[in-house]
């Protein structure tokens, strides 16, 4: 929902990023306020991920130009688990594997490291096992996930149900969900999408990457943003994404213009 | 090292040797004999020969070399805490030696265990078809010394069809510096029986010895065993150690070794798939640092039809640490529709560790599924984002991420109690880690 006067949660401008000596991103700017949902649409290589790595602290790519706002700090300064504890959420596109680490150790770990840094107390593992059992309820996951290993041998759709459940048990103030979509069927998706409407509220913010409209009928975006070659080329409202769905991206390319009403 | 060095340093450990204990028999005063034959035409392996081409035993030869004596003085209480709770048969030995006063058996209904000098008589007939049948030692210096200094021993029998409930604790304890002890173990699981044996090195302090044991299994028709070894040493002791089972129809063995102490040690696993449909799963973890070698050379060798052997082992190295790993696999002509896997996957965790991995494959017959494969590396950086951008600092991602390399092995320990230390073990080793 887009409130007005309400703080800004993340502020980018001009951010330039590079991989191997590669220019992917070539100076983004973004500015999202508490409540808003933020959709980034795009084609396959536009660099959505490269983004959503980049605000995660990856240290493959680096920062070449520009600067990261996260409230407020200066995002750039922060190592990874920083911008996790200070609130910042990246549910992957792929979800890495871990074999030998149990998905509850792994889960409450995350939960006990972030809890600590808010001032709350921990959860011992009985007192977290009755807490995310809740939480797995709200996204139809089997108790079992609990017991294997982080992602191993989980379904593609398996592997972004408990992205959310991570996002839901670490309660960030901004979530980026990467193609949280792909991979799912109609009864995944509206699960996963009914999760996620669940913990957004006024006082957080999702950025949803995505380059199917499909995801936008479920999660109602406030704004749809396009990116084109590292750059976000066009901004609308949630209307903007059924004329891609209808148009496809080639007429933003061919004359760069704007749909009535807004601009980038 | 030079030939004259090494030639002295067997001779003067022969000088050591006491002439035949009193409660002896001909059949073992004969193997002795021949094993001693064996030492005196061999030489101490260096790393020009292809076996020992990664390991360095030279350092051995610096140490004092007097074989162990009994010492009665150890109480109980120095020792219990190494005990494991659901392990109660239990034989203990002190720097090789049999102690009455430590050792518990459990089950005596159910098996026949015991030091050899106490089971010679009573069970002189399958002890002599069994005590050195399994290990070789014509060309193995160490096992024919351990053969040539043989007088006690870990003696277990699990009778036919008879399944042993408690695992059985095979305890030795090294107290003592500068001395060379020969711990053997026989285990003979008859037709159709079932049983778990715990083979476990320990010391009560950081001394420096040598630790030369020889292990022989022998598993009839139908009979199961889990074997699970461990071989925490002190950390400037020397361990050299062979081990060899044979496996009749149909019977399954799984074992589990676990290596985390000694200065240098060298494990050698030889498992023989005698007759038709026998199984086997070999797995190992080597956990070592600072500048630890450890070796561990195993030989799968699978002589008739329908045979199943699946083999992980690991290796996490730390500091400047040198892990070796050689697994061969032989699959004879006649041992067709063999099912055989083999991974050797090794973790680096400094710039001066190193791993040498060498599956070496022999495969003989046509109608078989063989796979294999090694890698070796460091963590995963995808890996260690992913934690991170959960909240786990980096220290945390990597101590994770180690645990559960070596985790994964620890976990198919099936005794509780065990699996918990060793998990402890490797929580210390990984945690302690700075990096
Ligand atoms: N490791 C890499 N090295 C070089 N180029 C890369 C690397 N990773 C991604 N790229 C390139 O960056 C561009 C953007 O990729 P990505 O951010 O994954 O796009 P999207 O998520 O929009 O599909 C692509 O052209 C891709 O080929
Ligand atoms: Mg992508």
């Amino acid at each position: 929902m887009i409130i007005a006067n309400s703080p800004t949660i993340l502020s980018v401008q001009g951010l330039r990023a590079s991989i191997n000596g590669t220019e992917i991103l070539k100076g983004i700017d973004l500015t999202v306020r508490s409540g808003e949902i933020h959709a980034i649409m795009g084609l396959n290589g536009s660099g959505k991920s490269t983004f959503a790595k980049v605000l995660a602290g990856h240290s493959a790519y680096e920062v070449t130009g520009g600067s990261i706002q996260f409230e407020d700090k200066n995002l750039l300064e922060l190592p990874p688990e920083e911008r996790a504890r200070a609130g910042l959420f990246l549910a992957f596109q792929y979800p890495i594997e871990i074999p030998g680490v149990a998905n509850t150790q792994f889960l409450r770990l995350a939960y006990n490291t972030v809890q600590t840094q808010r001032g709350k107390e921990e959860l011992d593992p009985l007192e977290f096992d009755d807490f995310v059992r809740e939480k797995m309820k709200l996204l139809e996951m089997k108790p079992d996930f609990l017991d294997r290993s982080v992602n191993e041998g989980f379904s593609g759709g398996e592997k972004k149900r408990n992205e959310i459940l991570q996002m839901a048990l670490l309660e960030p103030r901004l979530s980026i969900l990467d193609e949280t979509d792909s991979g799912l069927d109609i009864d995944a998706l509206k699960i996963v999408a009914n999760g996620v409407n669940r913990i957004t509220n006024k006082d957080n913010a999702t950025i949803l990457v995505t380059h199917y409209q499909r995801l936008l009928d479920y999660i109602v975006p406030d704004f749809v943003h396009v990116m084109q070659a590292g750059r976000i080329v066009m901004t609308g409202g949630k209307e903007l994404a059924l004329e891609l769905e209808t148009r496809g991206y080639d007429w933003i390319t061919a004359n760069k213009q704007p749909a009535a009403g807004v601009s980038a | 090292m030079s030939e004259a060095i090494s030639t002295s340093y067997l001779e003067c450990l022969l000088k050591s040797w006491q002439a035949k204990p009193a409660e002896s028999r001909a059949w073992l005063n004969q193997l002795r004999a021949r094993a001693i034959d064996c030492v005196s035409t061999q030489k101490l392996p260096t790393k020009r020969d292809e076996e020992w081409r990664f390991t360095d035993i030279s350092p051995l030869t610096a140490l004092p070399y007097r074989p162990s004596q009994p010492d009665s003085t150890l109480k109980i209480e120095d020792v219990q805490h190494l005990f494991l709770d659901d392990a109660k048969n239990r034989l203990v030995f002190v720097d090789g030696h049999f102690s009455q006063s430590l050792s518990a058996i459990a089950e005596p209904a159910a098996l026949i265990a015991g030091n050899l000098p106490a089971l010679l008589s009573a069970h002189a007939s399958i002890l002599e078809s069994h005590v050195g049948h399994y290990v070789p030692f014509d060309h193995n210096v160490f096992a024919a010394l351990n053969t040539a200094f043989l007088q006690d021993g870990a003696v277990v029998i699990v009778p036919k069809n008879t399944v042993v409930a408690e695992p059985v604790h095979l305890l030795f304890i090294a107290t003592q510096h500068e001395v060379t002890s020969y711990p053997r173990c026989l285990l003979i699981g008859e037709a159709g029986s079932h049983i778990t044996l715990i083979e476990d090195y320990v010391a009560l302090q950081q001394a420096a010895y040598i630790t030369n044991s020889v292990t022989e299994i022998s598993l009839a028709g139908n009979a199961h065993a889990k074997h699970i070894r461990v071989q925490r040493e002190s950390a400037k002791a020397f361990h050299l150690a062979n081990c060899a089972v044979s496996l009749a129809h149909a019977s399954n063995y799984q074992s589990v070794s676990i290596t985390l102490g000694s200065q240098i040690s060298r494990y050698n696993l030889d498992v023989r798939l005698t007759d038709e449909a026998a199984e086997c799963t070999i797995d190992g973890l080597t956990l070592i640092s600072d500048r630890q070698l450890a070796d561990t050379h195993t030989c799968i060798d699978h002589a008739k039809p329908n045979g199943t052997s699946h083999q992980q082992h690991k290796c996490i190295a730390d500091d400047a640490a040198h892990a070796v790993f050689n697994g061969k696999i032989i699959v004879r002509p006649q041992a067709q529709r063999t099912n055989s896997s083999q991974s050797s996957r090794n973790l680096l965790l400094s710039k001066t560790a190193q791993v040498d991995t060498k599956p070496q494959l022999e495969i003989f017959a046509d109608d078989v599924k063989c796979s294999h494969g090694a890698t070796v590396g460091q963590l995963d950086q995808e890996e260690i984002f992913y934690l991170r951008s959960r909240g786990l600092s980096e220290t945390a991602a990597r101590n994770l991420l180690t645990y559960a390399f070596g985790a994964e092995i620890i976990s198919r320990i099936p005794v509780s109690s065990l699996r918990q230390q060793l998990e402890q073990a490797v929580l210390d080793q990984t945690q302690s880690n700075p990096s």
